[in-house]
C-alpha cells in the first residue's frame, strides 16, 4: 500500500457528469509522480479529489493508512497534504516572508527556522524577501507558490501545472527545485502539460484518458512506450 | 506679523476644523474598506452602525453622569467607549450570525450583500430611533476648550485668535492611537497577517490552514472599534442625530473609494482627503487674503470657490473626478 | 389562466387592504395611500427595468425623482416676468457658456491626441470657464433671488399645462441618466450603486441650493393640477346634485332643512376631496397601465432577449458582438426617465415642490425595496412591490401603535415604557420594511412574484 492513495475515484462537479471514474493515483513519500492527459481528461479533478476540494462518489483517499476520504480539505491541510494551484496560487499583495509566515500559519514553533529552510532551498527567495509578490516575475512567484506549501513541511505536495506560462529556461530550474523537494522524502504528484520534461524527472506516471487510468509504469516506460509517445508526447 | 495672522487665520477656520473632521471620516472610512477587503461588500449600513453605537456611549454618558461618575476636565463620554464598543461588536456578530453568514456560505455576488446590508440599515435606524429618538443631543461635558482664541490673543499679542476645542484635540490623539495599533495590528502580528492573506486570496488562505470564522469574527471586533470610536469622537465633536449619522455614510465611502477601496491606509489618508477639500473649497478666504494683499486691494467678495451649502457635493464631485481619472483611487486599492 | 391565478390572488389581497382602510380609516386615506402606491408603481417599473433587466444597480432613484419634481415647476410656473427681465439675460449667456464649453472640450479631444498640452487645455478650458461663469452669473443670480423673494424670487416655469411636465420629467431625468451613465456604468456592481447614489445627492444639493431656479428650500407652492379645485367642485351645482343623489337615502332621513343643508355641504366637502383624488387616481391608473402594456411588449421582444442575455452573460454576449456599453446606457437612460416621470407624478399629485424632502432613504432605498420585495425582472411584480411596500410604509406607524396599545393595555398611561413606545410607533415602519426586505431576500429571494420567462 501507497503512502498517498487515492483509490477507484469517481466523482464530478456538482450534479453535474462525472469527471473523473474509477480513477487510481498513489504516490510515495521520496517519490515525483506525473499525472499526464490530454486536455479534458480530468487530471486536476483527480488532484482536487484527493485533496477533497469536491466529493467522492465512490472510492476512496487513504494517507499512511487512514482513510482521509470523509474530512475537508483543511483538515487534510492539517494532516500534512500540500497544495499548489494552478492560478492565484500566491498572496500577491503580501510580501515573500509573509507568503512563507501564512505558509506555516498552523505550525506551533520553529516558524523562523523552517523559513531559513525555505531560503536555503530557494536562495533567491532570501534576496527578495521583503518585496510584494506580485511585483516579482512569473518563475519567482511559482518559487513563493512552492515554498508557501512546503512551510508546512508537508509529508504529501500537489502541483497543479507548476510550469504553466513560464519560459523553457525558468521551467528547468523550477524542475531543479522539485527534485531538491524530493530529496526531502516528500510524495510528490503533478499534474502537467509538459509531458515529456515532466517525465523526465518523474518517478512514475499516469497517462488518464477520459477521466480512466490509460497508462501507467515508471518515467522511463512511459517515455519509451510507443503508444504513449504516439498519441501524447508528439511521435 | 500680517503674514502670521494670516496664517494663524487659515489654522484656525481650516487646518484644525479639517484635522478633526478627516480624522472622524478616517476611522468610518477605514472600517467600511475593512469590511470590504475581508467580507467583500459595500455596508450601506455603515453610518448607522456607527450611530448604533454611538447611542450607547450617549445614554451610559446620562448615567455616569447621574450617578456622579466622571473624568474631570475630559468629557465622560471617554469612560463609556469600551462598553458601548462591547455593545456594537455584540450587535454586529448577532447581525452576521443571523444575516451575513448566510449569504457568505452561500458565496452570494457583492450586489445582493449590499442589498442586505440595506436591510439591515433599516433595522438598525429602527431600533435607534425606538431606543432614543430622532433628536439632536449633546453629550459632551468636561472642558470645552484647550486654547480660548482670547488666551491665544492675550498670549502672542496677534490680531487673530486660535482656538482648539479639547474634542478636536481628543478626535486627533485618539484616531491616532486607533489608527497606529490597527496597522501595527494589521502588519506586525500574525492574525492580522492572515486577515490581510484572507482578504487577498480566500482558497489559498483555506488551504493554508486559516480559519475564516477567526477572520470574520476579528474583523467585525476591529470593524465595531473603528465605527463606535468614530462615531463618539463625530458626536463629541458636532452633536449626536441618527440622521445625520445615516447621512455621514456618503463623506465616509467618498473617501474610502478615493482612497482606494480596500486599502486600509487609503483610507485613512482618503479621509483627510475629502474633509480639506470639503473646508478648503468652501472657506471663504476673505479675511486671509485682506492680511497678504496691501490695504486698498482688498477683496470685495467672500472669496469663496463654493458656497458652505455644497460642502457635501465637494466630497462626491471628488469622487466622481476620482472614479473617472482612477477608478481604484488615489492609493490603488483593489480593482473596480 | 393558471400561470397568472399568482398575480390575481397578490393584487386582490392588495386591493382588499386598501378597501380596507378605507373602510376603518376613511376612503380619502385610503385614496391617497392608493394615490402614492401607483405613482411608486411607476417607480418601481423604472427601476425594474434598469435592474431586472439589465442588472445595472441605480441608487440614484432620489436624484431623478427630484427632477421629475422640478421638471413640474420649470414647465408649468408661469415664468416670472420681472425675475427674466433683472436678470434673465445672465443665466442665458451662462448657460451659452457651457455649451460652448462643452463643445470646445468635445473638439480637442476628437482633433488632437492625447498629449500634456491637450490636458492643460482643457483644465484652461474648465477653469476659465468656470469663472466666467460666477462673473455672468452672480449677478444675475442676486437680481433674481432680490424679486419679490418671499413669493417669487426664481425665474419660473413655461407657463404649459401640468401635464406636459410629465414629459419634462422624463426628459430632464434621462438627460441625468445620459451624464451619470457616461460616468459610471463601467463600475463594478455595488461601486455603481455608490456612485449614482453620491451623483443624486450632487444634484438634490444643487436644486435646493440654487434659489433662482426653483426657489430652492424655499419651496415652490400652488403647482397647477390636471383636476380641478376643491374649491370650484364645492361651488359648481352639478356636482352638489351629484353628492345629493349619491346620498338621498341618508339626506332623507334628516327632517330639519338647515340640517339637511348643513349635512350636505360638509358630504360635498369631503366628497369634493374624495373625487378630486379619483381624477388623479384614473390619471395615474393609465400611466401604470400604458407603461406596463410598453414595458411587457418590450421584455417579450427581440430586444428584451438581447438584454436578458446581457444580464446573464455579459461575456458571451459581448462576444455575440452586442454592444453592451451602448445597451446599458440605453437602458440606464429609459428607467431613470420612467423614474422622472414619476416624480413629475408626485409634485403634481402634491401640488407643492419640496426640494428639502428628497432623501435617500424614502426615495432611493425604500423604492428598491419595492423592487426586491415584488420580484425583480417582472413587471407585476415590480407593481405589486411598490404597493405592498408604499402600503406598508404608511401603515405600519398605526398598526404599531394599535399592536402596541394592546400588549401594554394593562400598563397605567402614564408607564414611561408605555409613552416611550407610543412616542416611537412611527419608528416601526423602519424595522418592518427591514424585516420584510431580509426575509424576502433569504426565503424569497426572487421576490413575490418571481420572474417567468417563456422560451416562445
Amino acid at each position: 500500500m501507497a503512502f498517498f492513495e487515492g483509490t477507484q475515484m469517481t466523482a464530478g462537479y456538482g450534479d453535474g457528469p462525472d469527471i473523473i471514474s474509477s480513477c487510481s493515483i498513489s504516490a510515495n513519500r521520496g517519490e515525483i509522480v506525473a499525472i499526464l492527459g490530454p486536455n479534458g481528461a480530468g487530471k486536476s479533478t483527480a488532484m482536487k479529489a484527493m485533496l477533497g476540494l469536491l466529493n467522492l462518489k465512490s472510492g476512496s483517499v487513504t494517507l499512511d493508512g487512514k482513510d482521509i476520504s470523509k474530512i475537508s480539505p483543511q483538515d487534510r491541510v492539517k494532516q500534512g497534504i500540500s497544495f499548489v494551484p494552478q492560478t492565484k496560487n500566491v498572496f500577491a499583495e503580501l510580501t515573500v516572508k509573509e507568503n512563507l509566515e501564512i505558509g506555516g500559519f498552523l505550525r506551533e514553533e520553529g516558524l523562523d527556522k523552517m523559513i531559513e529552510n525555505i531560503y536555503n532551498l530557494f536562495p533567491i527567495l532570501s534576496e527578495k524577501k521583503s518585496q510584494i509578490v506580485g511585483q516579482l516575475s512569473g518563475g519567482q512567484r511559482q518559487q513563493v507558490a512552492l515554498g508557501r506549501a512546503l512551510m508546512s513541511e508537508p509529508s504529501v505536495l500537489m502541483l497543479d501545472e507548476p510550469t504553466a506560462g513560464v519560459s523553457p529556461i525558468v521551467m528547468d530550474e523550477l524542475f531543479e527545485h522539485i527534485i531538491k523537494v524530493k530529496k526531502t522524502n516528500v510524495a510528490i504528484i503533478m499534474v502537467e502539460q509538459n509531458a515529456k520534461q515532466a517525465l523526465s524527472i518523474s518517478d512514475r506516471g499516469y497517462v488518464l484518458v477520459t477521466g480512466q487510468n490509460k497508462f501507467e509504469g515508471s518515467g522511463d516506460e512511459l517515455l519509451n512506450d510507443p503508444e504513449v509517445r504516439r498519441s501524447f508526447l508528439g511521435g | 506679523m500680517d503674514f502670521i495672522n494670516a496664517i494663524v487665520v487659515l489654522t484656525n477656520f481650516t487646518l484644525i476644523p479639517a484635522l478633526a473632521y478627516g480624522s472622524q471620516l478616517a476611522l468610518g472610512a477605514i472600517f467600511v474598506t475593512l469590511i470590504y477587503a475581508v467580507l467583500r461588500f459595500a455596508n450601506f449600513a455603515t453610518g448607522d452602525m456607527m450611530s448604533f453605537g454611538t447611542m450607547f456611549a450617549v445614554l451610559l454618558t446620562y448615567y455616569f453622569q447621574s450617578i456622579g461618575l466622571g473624568l474631570g476636565f475630559l468629557p465622560t463620554a471617554l469612560l463609556t467607549i469600551p462598553f458601548a464598543i462591547i455593545m456594537m461588536i455584540l450587535y454586529m456578530l448577532l447581525i452576521d450570525k443571523f444575516v451575513f453568514s448566510y449569504y457568505r456560505i452561500k458565496k452570494s455576488p457583492p450586489v445582493q450583500f449590499a442589498m442586505v446590508s440595506v436591510g439591515v440599515m433599516f433595522v438598525t435606524q429602527a431600533i435607534i430611533r425606538i431606543i432614543i429618538g430622532p433628536s439632536d443631543r449633546r453629550f459632551l461635558d468636561g472642558e470645552k476648550f484647550i486654547l480660548k482664541a482670547t488666551e491665544f490673543k492675550e498670549m502672542t499679542g496677534l490680531n487673530e485668535g486660535l482656538t482648539l476645542k479639547s474634542t478636536q484635540a481628543i478626535t486627533i490623539v485618539v484616531t491616532l492611537i486607533i489608527v497606529s495599533i490597527m496597522f501595527w495590528f494589521l502588519n506586525k502580528t500574525k492574525t492580522g497577517t492572515s486577515m490581510r492573506a484572507y482578504s487577498d486570496n480566500e482558497d489559498l488562505a483555506l488551504l493554508s490552514g486559516i480559519d475564516p470564522k477567526r477572520v470574520v469574527l476579528i474583523t467585525w471586533v476591529i470593524a465595531g472599534i473603528l465605527a463606535t470610536v468614530g462615531g463618539i469622537l463625530y458626536g463629541l465633536d458636532k452633536s449626536y442625530r441618527p440622521f445625520v449619522y445615516f447621512n455621514n455614510m456618503l463623506p465616509i465611502f467618498a473617501a474610502a473609494i478615493v482612497g482606494g477601496i480596500g486599502n486600509p491606509f487609503g483610507a485613512f489618508l482618503g479621509g483627510y482627503v475629502i474633509a480639506f477639500a470639503e473646508i478648503l473649497i468652501t472657506y471663504a478666504y476673505k479675511r486671509f487674503i485682506a492680511y497678504l494683499v496691501p490695504e486698498n486691494m482688498e477683496p470685495d467678495s467672500l472669496m469663496q470657490l463654493l458656497s458652505t451649502d455644497y460642502k457635501f457635493a465637494v466630497s462626491f464631485s471628488i469622487l466622481v473626478i476620482v472614479l473617472l481619472i482612477r477608478p481604484s483611487g488615489i492609493f490603488k486599492g483593489k480593482t473596480i | 389562466m393558471r400561470k397568472y391565478s399568482n398575480i390575481i390572488a397578490a393584487y386582490s389581497i392588495m386591493l382588499i387592504l386598501i378597501i380596507l382602510v378605507g373602510i376603518f380609516q376613511s376612503w380619502s386615506i385610503a385614496l391617497t395611500i392608493l394615490n402614492y402606491c401607483l405613482i411608486s408603481a411607476v417607480m418601481t417599473i423604472g427601476a425594474n427595468i434598469q435592474w431586472g433587466y439589465a442588472g445595472l444597480i441605480n441608487f440614484g432613484i432620489m436624484g431623478y425623482t427630484a427632477l421629475g419634481g422640478l421638471a413640474v415647476v420649470l414647465v408649468s410656473v408661469d415664468p416670472v416676468q420681472q425675475a427674466w427681465q433683472a436678470g434673465g439675460l445672465n443665466i442665458l449667456i451662462c448657460f451659452w457658456i457651457i455649451v460652448a464649453m462643452v463643445v470646445l472640450i468635445r473638439y480637442l479631444l476628437k482633433y488632437f491626441d492625447k498629449s500634456k498640452y491637450r490636458t492643460y487645455g482643457i483644465a484652461f478650458i474648465i477653469i476659465g470657464g468656470i469663472l466666467l461663469l460666477r462673473l455672468t452669473a452672480t449677478p444675475g443670480i442676486e437680481a433674481i433671488e432680490a424679486v419679490d423673494p418671499a413669493k417669487t424670487g426664481f425665474l419660473g416655469g413655461m407657463g404649459l399645462p401640468v401635464l406636459f411636465s410629465w414629459i419634462g420629467g422624463a426628459f430632464l431625468a434621462g438627460g441625468l441618466a445620459f451624464i451619470v451613465g457616461k460616468i459610471a456604468l463601467g463600475l463594478r456592481a455595488d461601486y455603481l450603486a455608490i456612485a449614482t447614489l453620491l451623483i443624486a445627492e450632487i444634484v438634490v444639493s444643487i436644486i435646493k441650493h440654487e434659489e433662482w431656479l426653483a426657489r430652492g428650500v424655499k419651496n415652490v407652492i400652488g403647482l397647477k393640477r390636471p383636476a380641478p379645485y376643491e374649491i370650484d367642485l364645492q361651488t359648481s351645482q352639478w356636482f352638489i346634485n351629484l353628492v345629493e343623489k349619491f346620498h338621498t337615502k341618508k339626506l332623507s332621513l334628516i327632517n330639519s332643512i338647515t340640517e339637511r343643508q348643513d349635512a350636505l355641504s360638509q358630504l360635498v366637502i369631503d366628497a369634493s376631496s374624495i373625487y378630486v383624488k379619483l381624477c388623479f387616481t384614473g390619471l395615474f391608473l393609465s400611466v401604470v397601465i400604458v407603461l406596463l402594456i410598453v414595458t411587457q411588449k418590450a421584455l417579450y421582444s427581440p430586444w428584451g432577449r438581447k438584454m436578458r442575455a446581457i444580464r446573464d452573460n455579459e461575456e458571451a454576449a459581448s462576444a455575440m458582438g452586442k454592444n453592451i456599453v451602448k445597451e446599458h446606457l440605453f437602458i440606464f437612460i429609459l428607467g431613470s426617465a420612467i423614474v422622472g416621470i414619476a416624480g413629475a407624478m408626485m409634485v403634481t399629485n402634491d401640488g407643492l415642490f419640496t426640494p428639502g424632502s428628497y432623501r435617500p432613504m424614502r426615495y432611493t432605498f425604500v423604492i428598491w425595496v419595492m423592487v426586491i420585495v415584488g420580484g425583480t425582472g417582472n413587471n407585476f411584480g415590480a407593481i405589486l412591490g411598490g404597493f405592498v411596500v408604499w402600503f406598508l410604509w404608511v401603515e405600519a406607524a398605526p398598526m404599531a401603535l394599535f399592536l402596541i396599545n394592546l400588549f401594554t393595555s394593562h400598563l397605567p398611561e402614564t408607564n414611561s415604557v408605555r409613552v416611550h413606545l407610543i412616542e416611537s410607533a412611527p419608528y416601526f415602519r423602519f424595522l418592518v420594511i427591514g424585516i420584510g426586505l431580509l426575509t424576502i431576500m433569504r426565503y424569497r429571494p426572487k421576490g413575490i412574484l418571481p420572474e417567468k420567462i417563456e422560451i416562445k
